[in-house]
């Protein structure tokens, strides 16, 4: 087998309906499976025969997490020809979050995009004639996650990261000059001073790894984008939608002034909502900012919700929204239809093959029809929740926490007196592990770092 | 016309230190073998600094002796001071670097090469390789006269079209004014070979009668001092040592630079060769680190029977007033009479990554490369290509498999991966943190590492080998015994670690235990274990070290485990990239100009990302099946 380490992710949508399934294959998962598996009886997985499954709960500690049932699969005999554990729980966000959470801390590592399917190949159990279809699923996801990866940073989180890995590389190279160069550079208390560093950047891990708990909820459901003109009613048509349910699930303000973010549960299925600027021509720079923005996410939502203004008539820059959505999945929301009604069902469709529904805001009618559309939108799959988003964010929370340890590791070699060079090692990991949340790999930048800071040579 | 033509088994070209290793290498495994060189007088020539190791070049010296080469043991029979760097950190970057007399350095290599079975020197300028279907078939000379040969290694260092400068003063000669090769470029680019031209310099040299030496901190050697090679007995290298010198520039001296920067051939656009940024002149270091107001000059002798002097950190290529009014402004030399002056070079060097690991031309058989030739700068490098490329020229010679050194096993390995992967702009130089598992790569484990493999190739010898088997047998066992030796917390003991500052026992421990801590090693608790056997020399270091890196150790071998697992995926030779559905066209495109040899090398080429990566293997995996139907 090609692989030793074990990964693990969701294998279902993420909806909060219906069942959860975690994967978790290699050669650990049996064993990583026991770690959370309670079955009150105190049976272990590792004696269960292959392809049996198992009824109990996921506990964390003395915590109990969910009611589950545990699917068994010994190698070769599983997608992945790899000792493989599902992990049935009760659907909803939450649980399966908090499953594979544990599931990584206990030892498995977050799947990479397609990475099952590849294992599942180079473990010669899918037919060779499905080769290229295997490299489209992970150029796919691959293509996603690197997507979502980078757009789901917040600037001031890059900014931050990045900030650490200079001062990071700095460090380093100050190491690794005076090892080359001992004659020249002298690490005499240095350190106690690299100590100090050392905690600040750990601080700043810690509350990245925080504020990615917090953060993460935001991300998690379809990604649904309301669009339209200034005053087509979005804001109040969101007032309804958020006042009507009863599960929203957070309430937090979106970055920028511009955007707000919210996440709410429709008949079970998890939106994720965002409210954008008006989209209109503008030569005003800070709407345009705005208005730039709200293209943005319209462009990354895997569901548009286009309002428009029934009492007024279609202009450019309804043309332009329009032109903007014609090939992604959309439903065109008539608002204000207790008022005179200006533009119909018939004008839109003029122009766009889409579902479209008269809907009052402000009377609070038509709402269930949107509601049944979005459900029927789901359940044919013509809208579905990738969850290469989530499985991203486990990923660079994982990375942060990799960085973190190492920078641990490197206090431990100061408080021990290891020598200098020691640090620099779990340094360079660190330096890494946060490179693989910003897409940075690391190629010369230590050597450069080298020759651009120190002045060294004969 | 009548010409000369002989026939023989490898030529090597160039008798530095790449061309010696290598010439030594074929010779020893029995090949009948030609090593040309422009003069004879400077075969293993020093023309830089009077040095041999230091910071991880040490780790190659030391490397090439574990394969059975032959640096080691010439700077061991040479040096005149010797001192272990780095003594007071990890053991993974301690380094040994030696003064040699230069002129003893040279002679004794030489006459190491004429005693050497199989080994004939030539003193003549090859200017021609003879290639017929992409297979080297001999060397032709200035004079017309023909080798024919199986396999051929340039070594030709610094001296393809060299060019000596400083101020605008520029000469057509190799280094210390020795002949220039001027006509195998042209030769190598008729056969499609890319040739890069890279810079490096040379401080000036200075008479000791001129200096003040009560001007300066005098630098001694080691008290006991360490020889380069394993088969060294150490009480044969304790001799009397000569000092070196060290002082500081000013402002001065950088004053006097900057006011004559426009007459430096650097700035002025004469030289257009790539420097090195690790080796810069004195005038790019004021340039360059203008917030610095003094840096240090290092006079080191050139031998015992010489008055010259070298002046260490203060490289250049200014005019030669210039020289003088700068050299004349450090302490210590304001009455300095220069004996050779700085200057730059320039040469022709090719583009590495047309070399397989092996060091083998991927468009030339039987044409394999070393030393400065492939764009590294150092003795100590060129050496160890020079070996390494000496090593596949023999094996494919004698029809046996060629050797990869990989990454994870030798300094030798993170070298050549470096110079035929990576896209390298200036001459490269060796440095601990090039290597990615360097507290595996220790100097002092370098026997451990590639005896085997030396024994295997042929260059070590039975008896070398097998107390090396014994020397590994009593570092286990040794290593276990002191694990498991249990320690009272009695009296004798708390005594001895109050005596050493050393908390003591709460209850009994190990002797491991007491080894991990940091004031602590295996040497020193020798005093709580009186039944600690008789070992070979060597062993106890092997102990100390495994016991107390331990954790870190295993760590690195576990990544290592990870790393061989894409090494030992070998891309076949023929693979069509452009066939291969879903890769990126950008790394279609690195893929082909580069033809990795596995899919570990094909994952360090820039622009190629694992996603690549991930639709390689499932390629490789689909044609693997399809073959084995």
């Amino acid at each position: 087998m090609f692989h030793t380490d074990t990964i693990a992710a969701i294998s279902t949508g993420m909806t909060s309906s219906g069942i959860g399934i975690i994967r978790i294959s290699g050669p650990d998962a049996i064993a990583i499976a026991d770690k959370v598996y309670d079955s009150r009886s105190g049976k272990k997985l590792e004696n269960m025969p292959t392809h049996t499954i198992h009824y109990g709960f996921i506990r964390d500690g003395e915590e109990f997490i969910d009611e589950v049932l545990v699917m068994l699969m010994r190698g070769p005999r599983s997608f992945t020809a790899e000792d493989t554990v599902e992990i049935n729980c009760h659907g909803g966000v939450y649980a399966m979050n908090r499953i594979l959470e544990l599931v990584i801390r206990k030892g498995a590592r977050p799947a990479q995009p397609g990475e099952f399917t590849k294992r599942a190949f180079l473990n010669g159990r899918i037919d060779l004639s499905q080769a290229e279809a295997v490299i489209d699923v992970i150029n796919a996801k691959n293509e996603y996650a690197l997507k979502s990866s980078v757009s789901q940073l917040k600037g001031s989180v890059l900014k931050v990261i990045k900030d650490i890995r200079e001062k990071i590389i700095y460090h380093i190279a100050y190491i690794e000059s005076a090892l080359d160069d001992p004659e020249h550079i002298s690490l005499d208390g240095y350190p106690k001073q690299l100590e100090e560093q050392v905690e600040q950047w750990k601080e700043k891990i810690r509350t990245l790894i925080a504020s990615s708990e917090n953060g993460k909820r935001m991300k998690e459901g379809i990604r649904t984008v309301i669009v339209g003109k200034p005053n087509a009613g979005k804001s109040s048509l969101l007032n309804v939608l958020l006042g009507e349910e009863r599960a929203i699930v957070t309430d937090i303000a979106g970055t920028t002034r511009d955007v707000l973010e919210e996440q709410m549960s429709l008949s079970g299925i998890s939106l994720n909502i965002i409210d954008t600027a008006g989209i209109r021509s503008t030569e005003d720079v800070v709407e345009k900012i705005g208005v730039k923005k709200a293209k943005t996410y319209a462009r990354d939502a895997d569901l548009i919700i286009y309002v428009v203004d029934s009492s007024t008539g279609l202009d450019e820059n309804d043309e332009e929204i329009m032109e903007m959505i014609r090939d992604r999945k959309a439903i065109v929301l008539l608002n204000k239809m207790d008022l005179d009604c200006i533009t119909t069902e018939e004008d839109i469709r003029k122009h766009l093959d889409k579902p479209v529904i008269p809907v009052s805001a402000k009377e609070e009618q038509g709402i269930d029809r949107l509601e049944q559309t979005v459900k029927d939108m789901f359940y044919d799959g013509s809208i579905s929740f990738n969850d290469e988003i989530y499985i991203t964010n486990m990923r660079q929370k994982a990375a942060l926490k990799e960085a973190l340890d190492s920078l641990e590791q490197v206090s431990v070699s100061i408080q021990n007196q290891m020598p200098e060079d020691f640090f620099s090692i779990d340094m360079m990991n660190a330096y890494e592990e946060l490179g693989s949340i910003t897409g940075e790999s690391v190629g010369e930048d230590l050597v450069n770092e080298i020759f651009s800071k120190f002045c060294m040579g004969k | 016309m009548n010409h000369l033509e002989i026939t023989t088994d490898v030529v090597v070209v160039g008798a530095g230190h790449a061309g010696c290793e290598a010439a030594l290498a074929c010779a020893r495994l029995g090949l009948k073998t030609v090593i040309f060189t422009v003069s004879v007088d400077s075969i293993a020539l020093m023309p830089c600094n009077p040095n041999v190791g230091g910071s991880s070049k040490g780790h190659l010296v030391r490397e090439i002796d574990a394969l059975g080469g032959e640096m080691g043991k010439n700077i061991d029979q040479t040096f005149i001071q010797s001192k272990m760097l780095n003594g007071s950190k990890g053991p993974a970057v301690h380094s040994l670097r030696a003064q040699a007399d230069k002129k003893d350095y040279s002679s004794r290599m030489r006459k190491t090469l004429e005693n050497t079975p199989n080994l004939t020197i030539k003193q003549a300028e090859v200017t021609e390789i003879i290639v017929e279907d992409g297979v080297l078939t001999g060397v032709k000379t200035f004079s017309g006269a023909v080798y024919h040969c199986k396999a051929c290694v340039l070594c030709t260092g610094t001296y393809l079209k060299a060019r000596c400068i400083y101020g605008d003063i520029s000469n057509y000669t190799g280094p210390n004014g020795l002949q220039a090769a001027n006509h195998l470029t042209d030769s190598l680019k008729a056969n499609g070979i890319e040739m890069f031209r890279f810079k490096t310099g040379t401080p000036a040299r200075i008479d000791k009668r001129t200096i003040d030496f009560s001007k300066m901190e005098e630098q001694f050697g080691d008290k006991r001092v360490v020889p380069f090679s394993f088969s060294t007995d150490p009480d044969d290298v304790q001799i009397d040592q000569i000092s070196c010198w060290l002082t500081y520039t000013n402002e001065k001296t950088h004053e006097i630079i900057r006011a004559n920067l426009d007459r430096s051939p650097l700035y002025s656009g004469m030289i257009e060769g790539t420097g090195p940024r690790y080796c810069p002149s004195i005038e790019d270091k004021v340039v360059r680190f203008a917030d610095k107001n003094r840096h240090q000059v290092f006079i080191e002798p050139e031998g015992r029977y010489t008055n010259e002097m070298y002046v260490g950190g203060m490289s250049s290529s200014l005019p030669e007033d210039v020289q003088i009014a700068m050299y004349r402004s450090v302490p210590g030399l304001e009455h300095a009479e220069i004996v050779r002056n700085a200057y730059a070079i320039e040469y022709d060097c090719i583009n590495a990554r047309q070399l397989k690991p092996t060091l083998e031309f991927k468009k030339i058989q039987g044409l394999f490369s070393g030393g400065q030739f492939n764009g590294s700068s150092g003795y100590e490098e060129a050496a160890a290509q020079g070996l390494a490329a000496g090593i596949n020229a023999a094996m494919k010679t004698l029809g046996r498999e060629q050797v990869v050194f990989d990454r994870s096993e030798s300094y030798i390995g993170v070298l050549i991966d470096d110079l035929v992967t990576k896209d390298n702009k200036e001459p490269y130089r060796m440095m601990t943190s090039r290597s990615e598992y360097r507290l595996l790569l220790r100097q002092d484990n370098a026997d451990q590492r590639l005896t085997p493999l030396g024994h295997q190739i042929g260059l070590i010898d039975e008896e070398t080998y097998q107390n090396l088997l014994e020397k590994e047998r009593q570092i286990a066992e040794e290593t276990k015994r002191v694990e498991h030796l249990n320690i009272g917390a009695n009296p004798a003991v708390q005594a001895f670690l109050e005596a050493h500052q050393s908390t003591p026992l709460k209850t009994g421990t190990t002797l491991g235990e007491l080894i991990r801590r940091p004031e602590l090693d295996y040497e020193m608790l020798g005093e709580l274990d009186p039944q600690r056997p008789q070992l070979n020399r060597g062993v106890g270091e092997q102990v100390n070290i495994n016991i107390k890196y331990d954790g870190y150790i295993k760590r690195q071998l576990k990544q290592v485990e990870h790393f061989k697992k894409l090494e030992n995926k070998k891309i076949p030779e023929g693979i069509h990239y452009e066939e291969i559905h879903g890769l990126r066209i950008e790394a279609q495109q690195k893929l082909n100009q580069f033809r990795p040899i596995s899919v570990g090398q094909a994952s360090r080429i820039s622009g190629v990302s694992p996603a690549d990566i991930s639709v390689l293997l499932i390629y490789m995996e689909q044609m693997n099946h399809a073959s084995h139907r």
